[in-house]
C-alpha cells in the first residue's frame, strides 16, 4: 500500500508484542456501529492520478488576458518564493509548540509581523488569519471587546462578499450592523458620522476602497475617536508600496487580504489574512502571536506568546476559535516583500498605477465608455460604464480571450452597465491595447 | 541568528521583477501617498535564499524527523499531491471567473474537483452532503454551529447551550461561544470517555446540540456514541462530529451511519496535505440530509448535461463562511490523495495508524504510567506523574525527546490527564522508526531515575536551549520596528 511502511511480516511481529489480531484493535467498536457502506473506487498510481488531474487543470483556462480583480490580483511571483517556501522543513512542519525544534518557522513568523507592521504602519501584528475577509470579521469582534459595544458601521465601499461573510458571522449575534451608503465611488462622510452614536464600537472603512478609488480616512478617525468608537481599517498590501497607510491616518485596527504578496490565486485560496493593531490592545488580538525571548543562556529566540488569549488554554472565554492558520502563506509573503525589498515594493505599486491609469485613458477614449464615478483618484482599479449591459459584454470579450472585468450588478443591483476593471503589473501594454480594442469591437 | 532587517544593506536590490512599459506615469494626489517608503530589507536574491535556507534548518518537520505530536496527524504528506496543486491550469484560475457570464465554461476541472471531492467524502462520513467552504478545522466548527443555529431558527425552536465533552479540543467551546452559545462542560468517566449518565443529566430542553471527537483525545472510541446521539436527538437537539481523529476510523466506522448530523474533516490531517509550519489547512463540512438547505453558499451542483455550476440562490443557507470555495489548493491535494489510495489504502491508513499506537502504548506502559489500560486508537496519551517524584515532568521528557533526534509528542494535553503526553506515530511510520523513539523513550525513563539532571537540562542540540517564555509574555516583543 502506498505511504504505509511496515510490511506484512514487521506488522505480525508488533501484533504479537501487543498479543492481538488486527481485528481486535477495532474490538472497540460494537458491531452495529461499523460502516454500512465505504463504495470508493480502488487506488491509482501516481502517473495515473496525475494524467487524471492534467486533464481536469486543462479543462480550467489558462489562456486567457485577466483583468479581473475585485480584492483579488493576478501579480507576478518571483521564482524564489516557491523555491523557499517549498523547503519541506518549513511545509511539513506544524505550529511551533516546541520553540527549540521550530526556530526557523518562529523567527520567520515573526520577521512576517514585522514586515506587516512596517507595511501598514502599526504596533503589533498577529501570525496570520484564514483570509481578507474572516481578519476583518475578527478585527470587528475584537474591536466590539475593546469597546464593550455591540453595534458596527460599515461601508458599502468595503468589498461585498466580506460584507456578506460579515452579515452571516453576525447572525446568531446581538451585534447591530449598520451599513452606510458611498456618495460617487467614495465613502459618504456626513453619513458616517452620523451612525456612529455610543453603542458604536467601529467603523470599517477600505482603502483602495472596492471601486479602486483612493481615500484618506485622518478625519473619520479623529471623528470617530472623539465618540470612543475605533477605526478599522481593510487594505490592499501592495497598494501600501505608495498609499497613504493606515497607520499614518490612525486607523486602530488594520486587516487585508496578502494574497497579492507572492500567493497564486488558486481558484480562492488558500489566501492569507493579517491583522495589526496598536501595541495597548495586543492582549485582546485574536490568533497566534510570536515573540521574541532569550533562552537559558541569554541567545535570542522566538516563541509563540499569549498564549492565555487562545483556544487551548481559555476555551469557551478565549478571543478566538482559530487555531493553525495560514503559516505557509505568511511565509511566502514575507519572502516576496524581502525579494522586492523597500525599492521593488514601491516600483511595483507605482507600475501598477501607471498601467491602470494607462488602461483608464484608453478605455475611456472608446465611444460609449465612461468612467462611472467622478472621483479621480484610484490604484489599479476603476469602474467604468459601458453603454450596455456588462454582463453580456463581459460574457462575449471571455469568448474571445478576454476577462475584461467584473460585472458590478453582480452585488450592486443598480449598477447594470458598470464593469470593475484590474490593471497589475503583469498586463503589458500591448494586452491592454487589445483590450481596448476587442471591448470596442463588441460594443 | 541575525534577523532579516538586520541583513539589509542600503541601496542593495534583489531579483528584477517588472519594468513598466506604458508611456506615462501617473502621480497621484500627494494626500494619498505614503509619507516615507515601507522599511523593507533590502537584498540581493541569494541573501534572501541563504537567510531562509538557513532558518529552514532550524526546524524539525515530517520529513526531517519522527514527528509524533498527538491530535495533529502529522504523517508523511506524498510530493505528487504538491506537484498537482501546482498546475497552472488550476494555480492560476481567478476565483471570480465562474461568477462571468460565459466564465463558467473555463473553470470546470476546478468544479468537478470540488464536486468529486464532495462525493467521495460523503462515501467516506456517510453524509449527504460536503461545503468545500471551511478554511480550517476550527473554521468549519464555526460553520457547523451556524448551521445548528439556523436549524433551530428554522424551527422556531428556543436554544442556548451546546454540549461538550471535558476532554475536547479547545477550540470545540470557543467556536461554540464565538457563534453565541453557552457551553455545558460533561466529565469523562473512568473508562475515559462521555458518561451517558452525566451527559442525560445535563440535557434539557435548551440544548442546541452536542460536539464530540470520537476517537476522543485520549485516543478512545466511546462505545456508547450511538446512545449519546439518541439522546441528544431526543430533544431535538443536532450532533455535531469533530473529524480531527478521522485517521483513526476510515473504512471502520462512518459518523453519517451511527448519529452525527454534521461533520467537519481536517482534511489537512487525514487527507495529507501538510501543516506548513501551522496552516494552510481546510475543514470541509459535511452534514445530514435535514440540514443540506442550510449549507454556506455557493453550492456546486452537476446539471443534466454533465456540466457544473455554483448555485447561490439558496433561501435557508447560512450565506458566506469564506468568499469563494474554501481554500482550493487543498481540496484539490486532499482529492488526489483519495483517488490514489482508494478504498483499501484508506482501510490500511486507520489499520496502520491504530497497530502503531498501540504497538507503541504496549512497549512503553511499563517505564509510564498509562491512565487508560484498553485498546487505543490513532494516539496513545501518557502521564509523566511517576517522574515527577525526580522533578521530571512532560516538558522534560519532551525537550530530553529532542536531543534523541525526535519531536516530541503533545504535552499537557488533554488537561484531564496530568502531566499528559500524547503520542500519534500515524501509518506511515515504519517500525524501525518507532523502536528508536521506544528505545529514547526508556531511556530518558530510566535516566529520569538516575540522573535526572541530565533531561532538565535537555535540549542540547538545537540552536537555541529552553525558551524564557514567562519574559515574552511580560515584556511582549512581537516585531521588530525597526
Amino acid at each position: 500500500m502506498p505511504f504505509i511502511a511496515n510490511t506484512a511480516e514487521q506488522r505480525q511481529a508488533m501484533l504479537s508484542e501487543i498479543g492481538c489480531y488486527m481485528a481486535d484493535l477495532f474490538g472497540d467498536i460494537p458491531e452495529a456501529m461499523r460502516c454500512k457502506s465505504f463504495d470508493l473506487p480502488g487506488g491509482m498510481t501516481e502517473q495515473a492520478v496525475c494524467g487524471h488531474l492534467r486533464d481536469l487543470a486543462s479543462k480550467n483556462s489558462t489562456q486567457l488576458t485577466s483583468f479581473l480583480g475585485g480584492g483579488f490580483y493576478d501579480h507576478f511571483i518571483p521564482a524564489a518564493v516557491n523555491a523557499l517556501t517549498g523547503r519541506s522543513e518549513f511545509y511539513t512542519a506544524y505550529t511551533p509548540y516546541q520553540p527549540e525544534t521550530s526556530q526557523g518557522t518562529l523567527q520567520a513568523i515573526f520577521e512576517y509581523q514585522s514586515m506587516i507592521c512596517r507595511l501598514v504602519e502599526m504596533e503589533v501584528a498577529n501570525a496570520s488569519l484564514y483570509d481578507g475577509g474572516t481578519a476583518l470579521y475578527e478585527a470587528m469582534m475584537m474591536a466590539l471587546r475593546i469597546t464593550g459595544r455591540n453595534k458596527i458601521v460599515i461601508d458599502d465601499t468595503v468589498n461585498p462578499i466580506y460584507r456578506k461573510m460579515i452579515h452571516s458571522y453576525t447572525r446568531n449575534l446581538k451585534i447591530d450592523l449598520c451599513e452606510t451608503k458611498n456618495d460617487g465611488g467614495m465613502i459618504n462622510r456626513a453619513a458616517i458620522l452620523k451612525a456612529m452614536d455610543d453603542k458604536t464600537g467601529a467603523v470599517i472603512l477600505q482603502n483602495p476602497n472596492f471601486f479602486g478609488c483612493i481615500d484618506d480616512f485622518t478625519d473619520i478617525a479623529a471623528a470617530a475617536h472623539e465618540k470612543g468608537v475605533l477605526l478599522i481599517v481593510s487594505c490592499y498590501p501592495l497598494a501600501l508600496g505608495i498609499l497613504k497607510t493606515p497607520g499614518a491616518m490612525d486607523a486602530d485596527i488594520v486587516t487585508g487580504e496578502g494574497q497579492s504578496m507572492g500567493l497564486p490565486l488558486s481558484f480562492g485560496g488558500p489566501y492569507l489574512g493579517f491583522m495589526a493593531t496598536r501595541r495597548k490592545y495586543v492582549r485582546k488580538m485574536p490568533g497566534r502571536v510570536v515573540g521574541q525571548t532569550t533562552d537559558t543562556q541569554g541567545r535570542r529566540g522566538f516563541v509563540l506568546t499569549l498564549q492565555a488569549r487562545e483556544q487551548h488554554i481559555r476555551r469557551e472565554k478565549a478571543t478566538s476559535n482559530i487555531c493553525s492558520n495560514e503559516g505557509l502563506c505568511a511565509l511566502a509573503a514575507l519572502v516576496y516583500s524581502c525579494l522586492l525589498g523597500k525599492q521593488g515594493f514601491k516600483e511595483i505599486a507605482q507600475c501598477c498605477a501607471d498601467k491602470a491609469s494607462y488602461a483608464f485613458k484608453r478605455l475611456i477614449a472608446i465611444p460609449g465608455v465612461r468612467p462611472h464615478f467622478p472621483a479621480k483618484w484610484f490604484f489599479n482599479e476603476f469602474v467604468l460604464d459601458l453603454p450596455c449591459d456588462a454582463t453580456d459584454v463581459i460574457g462575449k470579450l471571455i469568448e474571445k480571450g478576454i476577462a475584461a472585468g467584473f460585472p458590478l450588478s453582480r452585488y450592486y443591483p443598480g449598477m447594470k452597465n458598470s464593469m470593475l476593471i484590474a490593471v497589475t503589473e503583469k498586463r503589458s501594454k500591448q494586452e491592454i491595447g487589445m483590450l481596448a480594442e476587442t471591448l470596442e469591437s463588441v460594443l | 541568528m541575525k534577523l532579516i532587517f538586520e541583513k539589509s544593506v542600503k541601496g542593495r536590490r534583489g531579483p528584477a521583477v517588472v519594468r513598466s512599459d506604458v508611456p506615462t506615469s501617473i502621480h497621484l494626489d500627494k494626500r494619498f501617498l505614503r509619507a516615507k517608503d515601507a522599511e523593507l530589507p533590502e537584498l540581493s536574491e541569494l541573501d534572501t535564499v541563504r537567510h531562509f535556507t538557513e532558518l529552514s534548518r532550524r526546524n524539525y518537520g515530517v520529513d526531517t524527523n519522527f514527528y509524533p505530536l498527538g491530535s495533529c496527524t502529522m504523517k508523511y504528506n506524498p510530493k505528487f499531491a504538491e506537484v498537482v496543486a501546482s498546475y497552472y491550469g488550476f494555480s492560476n484560475l481567478h476565483p471570480l471567473l465562474p461568477q462571468l457570464r460565459m466564465g463558467g465554461s473555463l473553470t470546470q476541472g476546478a468544479l468537478q474537483v470540488l464536486h468529486d471531492t464532495d462525493l467521495l467524502l460523503r462515501e467516506i462520513t456517510g453524509m449527504a452532503a460536503f461545503t468545500m467552504q471551511p478554511m480550517a478545522g476550527a473554521h468549519g466548527e464555526l460553520t457547523g454551529i451556524m448551521m445548528i443555529a439556523a436549524y433551530h431558527r428554522a424551527k422556531g425552536n428556543k436554544k442556548t447551550t451546546l454540549i461538550i465533552p471535558d476532554s475536547a479540543h479547545g477550540t470545540n467551546p470557543a467556536s461554540a461561544a464565538i457563534a453565541g452559545y453557552e457551553v455545558k462542560t460533561v466529565p469523562s468517566n473512568a473508562e475515559g470517555v462521555m458518561d451517558v449518565d452525566a451527559l442525560r443529566a445535563a440535557v434539557d430542553e435548551e440544548t442546541a446540540g452536542i460536539m464530540l471527537t470520537c476517537p476522543n483525545t485520549l485516543g478512545l472510541f466511546n462505545p456508547h456514541v450511538q446512545e449519546i446521539c439518541d439522546v441528544i436527538h431526543e430533544v431535538d437537539g443536532l450532533t455535531y462530529y469533530d473529524g480531527a481523529n478521522l485517521n483513526a476510523i476510515l473504512g471502520k466506522v462512518r459518523p453519517g451511519d451511527i448519529g452525527f448530523d454534521i461533520v467537519h474533516i481536517n482534511l489537512h490531517k487525514t487527507f495529507a496535505t501538510p501543516h506548513g509550519g501551522g496552516g494552510p489547512g481546510a475543514g470541509p463540512v459535511g452534514v445530514v440530509e435535514k440540514l443540506v438547505p442550510f449549507l454556506p453558499v455557493s453550492v456546486v451542483v452537476k446539471r443534466d448535461d454533465g456540466t457544473y455550476a455554483l448555485e447561490y440562490d439558496r433561501e435557508q443557507s447560512i450565506g458566506y463562511v469564506a468568499p469563494f470555495y474554501g481554500n482550493f489548493a487543498i481540496v484539490l491535494r486532499a482529492y488526489a490523495y483519495i483517488l490514489m489510495l482508494g478504498r483499501e489504502g484508506l482501510i490500511r491508513v486507520a489499520e496502520n495508524a491504530v497497530l502503531n499506537a498501540n504497538y507503541i502504548k504496549e512497549k512503553l506502559k511499563g517505564a509510564f504510567d498509562l491512565p487508560h489500560e484498553r485498546v487505543c486508537k490513532h494516539e496513545c496519551v501518557f502521564s509523566a506523574a511517576r517522574q515527577n517524584g525526580q522533578d521530571v515532568h512532560a516538558i522534560d521528557v519532551a525537550k530530553a525527546l529532542i536531543d534523541a533526534g525526535f519531536h516530541p509528542p503533545t504535552v499537557y494535553f488533554p488537561s484531564i490527564v496530568k502531566e499528559a503526553m500524547m503520542i500519534e506515530p500515524t501509518e506511515t511510520e515504519s517500525k524501525e522508526t518507532m523502536d528508536a523513539f521506544i528505545e529514547a523513550m526508556l531511556d530518558i525513563a530510566k535516566r529520569a531515575e538516575t540522573e535526572p539532571g541530565s533531561i532538565k537540562a535537555a535540549p542540547v542540540s538545537t540552536p537555541v536551549g529552553r525558551l524564557d517564555e514567562t519574559a515574552a509574555a511580560r515584556n511582549v516583543d512581537v516585531a521588530c520596528l525597526g
